[in-house]
């Protein structure tokens, strides 16, 4: 049974636990407000089928945003997540194209049955979009979907995609509306962090990219890890390392031909980066990946512990679990 | 597709089904056979009174569609089916073996006419939500009929989609609830208390009528009522059946969720099924 913890230190200056709705960005960092849902209006102009639908977070997932514009094209299905999945799977039934959010928790944890058999299950052509992936909230468990990628990617027929930045999600949201099957699109909402641009990148559903090249180390990483990785690479460089950066957006079907392609190099250390825990994420596709394909490079994996996390602020959440920057820099440096 | 208003014609259609589920029952060894009886009248009601489909053309646009959420009622569904003309009757013969498209729990992709994947119980209204909110975008007059049972009313999703289709007004949704007062532990209302069933029915928006599953004439009066009544409230027809119905010593049967019928007694259960029509 687990006790209460200890009462703090009195007089220490602390962080204080972000709310919900803030942003991931980090200060002075370009940003784009709301990517998602202005893309979502710009797709639903030229596709009369997309329907927007939430469980009460449209606020929270930017999905307002198209509510604003096609009031009549969005469904508030209330607090209710296994409701909100059926109803998907009725939608797309009869030829619609729902975008559904809500946070990854819900989805993963509570409606994991519903998606399993009333949208993968039947192949419906439902997207699910949700907040909160991985350690992006302070909030303690509750809110930290730390094993999402894990339980969609076991999940028969679903697509998996994990976006880095405002960029990405921006190219994406066409690109999944057209796939014809079930989608889960981790999201960052908000004023999302601009990364990418700076790299001529262009998502490509299936395909993991090279973003930067390098000799001394590769990482291989996904979601806001690239942005962490791609930041890391520039400290890296101060201490002459040189690191490149490979970009893993779809989880699920896994770009095994440039993994292997690129893993498969001699000399480089492969360290896998993801927001996620070390079961079942990317960390252990590739591994398993690798292993089964006779690719055997040093390997190491930057990921959330096998545990509750703790709530708290972002920034030291980061800093504890290995995952901002200074602990990816500093963990990579360690294997080197 | 036949549209009969003959309560003795409809009678045929109900022992017909009735004997199909029987004859699966017997290829398999086992099956859901009491809830097949006990939900056959409905099932002759919907397939050949109320519904509007085209056999050929199981996926045909303006069908009403039928979502069976209770997935191990398949064998009942597969019966009424196979009597429709939806599934050809030779195919009764492979009923839950390698290679059927009559899988033990109803799934959409094995099998034409199934509109949902069932099995884990409380997703079909879900479903059925969102397919009523699809029609009305599309401006169709098509309905969508849920099946499900009474030990259903304790998942929690059940409730999600029933206050939404008040919510909605869903007018085009028409539930059928099989009250036979059996799940996998017992009764159901010694399981989990659902009553008074009608009353919070009502409370969630809903119109609501209850019914004996059984009286032909009560179940054709209730889908006349069902689909012609004016209110913009989403229809339940809570329907109290016997499970084994039609098959005496079955109805007698003390009462399991899974009811044993012993090898030499589905030749003895048809002819009891015989023997009731002609009486």
């Amino acid at each position: 049974m687990k006790t209460a913890r200890s009462a703090p230190q009195p007089g220490k200056p602390r962080l204080t636990t972000s709310a919900m709705i803030a942003s991931i960005a980090a200060e002075g960092q370009k940003t784009k407000p709301a990517p998602f849902g202005h893309a979502l209006v710009e797709l639903a102009r030229s596709r009369p089928d997309v329907v927007g639908m939430t469980a009460d977070l449209g606020k929270y997932t930017d999905l307002h945003i198209f509510a604003k514009e096609f009031p009549d094209r969005y469904y508030q299905m209330g607090m209710a997540e296994q409701l909100l999945f059926g109803a998907a799977s009725g939608l797309a039934a009869e030829g619609f194209m729902p975008f559904a959010t809500t946070y990854a928790v819900f989805a993963s944890r509570r409606a994991y049955d519903f998606i399993h058999q009333t949208i993968a299950e039947e192949d419906r052509n439902v997207k699910i979009v949700c907040a909160l992936p991985g350690l992006t909230s302070g909030y303690g468990p509750s809110h930290q979907a730390a094993e999402d990628l894990a339980l969609f990617r076991a999940m028969p027929n679903m697509t998996v995609i994990d976006p880095c930045d405002a960029h990405e999600i921006e190219q994406l949201v066409p690109a999944i509306a057209a796939h014809q099957g079930p989608v889960y699109m981790r999201l960052l909402r908000g004023q999302v962090p601009v990364v990418l641009d700076e790299y001529d990148y262009r998502f490509e559903l299936g395909k993991a990219k090279v973003i930067r090249d390098g000799k001394d180390v590769l990482i291989i990483s996904s979601g806001i890890m690239t942005m962490r990785a791609l930041e890391a690479v520039q400290v890296l460089k101060n201490d002459s390392v040189d690191a490149a950066v490979l970009h893993v957006p779809t989880i699920k079907p896994l770009d095994a031909e440039t993994i292997l392609h690129e893993a498969g190099k001699s000399g480089r250390l492969v360290v896998v980066a993801e927001n996620h825990t070390t079961i079942g994420g990317l960390g252990e596709a590739i591994a398993a990946l690798l292993m089964r394909s006779g690719v055997h490079p040093p390997f190491r994996q930057i990921a959330l512990p096998d545990e509750f996390l703790h709530a708290g602020a972002l920034p030291t959440l980061h800093d504890r679990y290995g995952i901002s920057t200074a602990e990816v820099v500093r963990q990579i440096k360690l294997w080197l | 597709m036949e549209t009969l208003t003959n309560v003795p014609k409809l009678a045929d259609r109900a022992y017909n089904i009735r004997r199909n589920a029987l004859r699966m029952g017997e290829v398999q060894g086992q099956g859901y056979i009491a809830q097949a009886l006990d939900i056959s009248d409905v099932l002759a009601v919907a397939y050949f009174h109320a519904m509007r489909y085209r056999p050929e053309d199981p996926s045909w646009e303006e069908r009403d569609r039928f979502l069976l959420s209770n997935g191990h009622y398949a064998i009942a569904l597969y019966a009424a089916l196979i009597e429709a003309g939806i599934v050809p009757e030779e195919e009764l013969e492979t009923y839950g073996s390698d290679e059927s498209r009559l899988p033990m729990s109803g799934m959409a992709s094995y099998t034409p006419g199934m509109e949902m994947s069932g099995g884990s119980l409380g997703l079909g209204l879900s479903i059925a939500v969102g397919m009523g909110l699809g029609l009305k975008r599309k401006k169709s007059d098509a309905r969508v009929y849920t099946l499900f049972s009474d030990g259903e009313l304790d998942e929690g999703s059940v409730w999600e989609a029933i206050q939404s289709a008040g919510h909605y007004k869903l007018d085009n949704l028409i539930g059928i609830v099989d009250v036979n007062n059996q799940q996998a532990d017992g009764p159901s209302t010694q399981v989990m208390a659902f009553e008074p069933l009608v009353e919070k029915l009502h409370a969630f928006g809903w119109f609501v009528q209850r019914i004996d599953g059984n009286d032909l004439d009560a179940v054709v009066a209730a889908f006349d009522v069902a689909k012609s009544h004016p209110a913009p409230k989403p229809r339940m027809i809570v329907a109290d059946t016997l499970m084994g119905k039609g098959v005496p010593f079955l109805e007698q049967r003390e009462k399991n969720h899974f009811i044993r019928v012993e090898q030499h007694e589905w030749q003895l259960a048809l002819a009891a099924l015989e023997a009731g029509r002609q009486a």
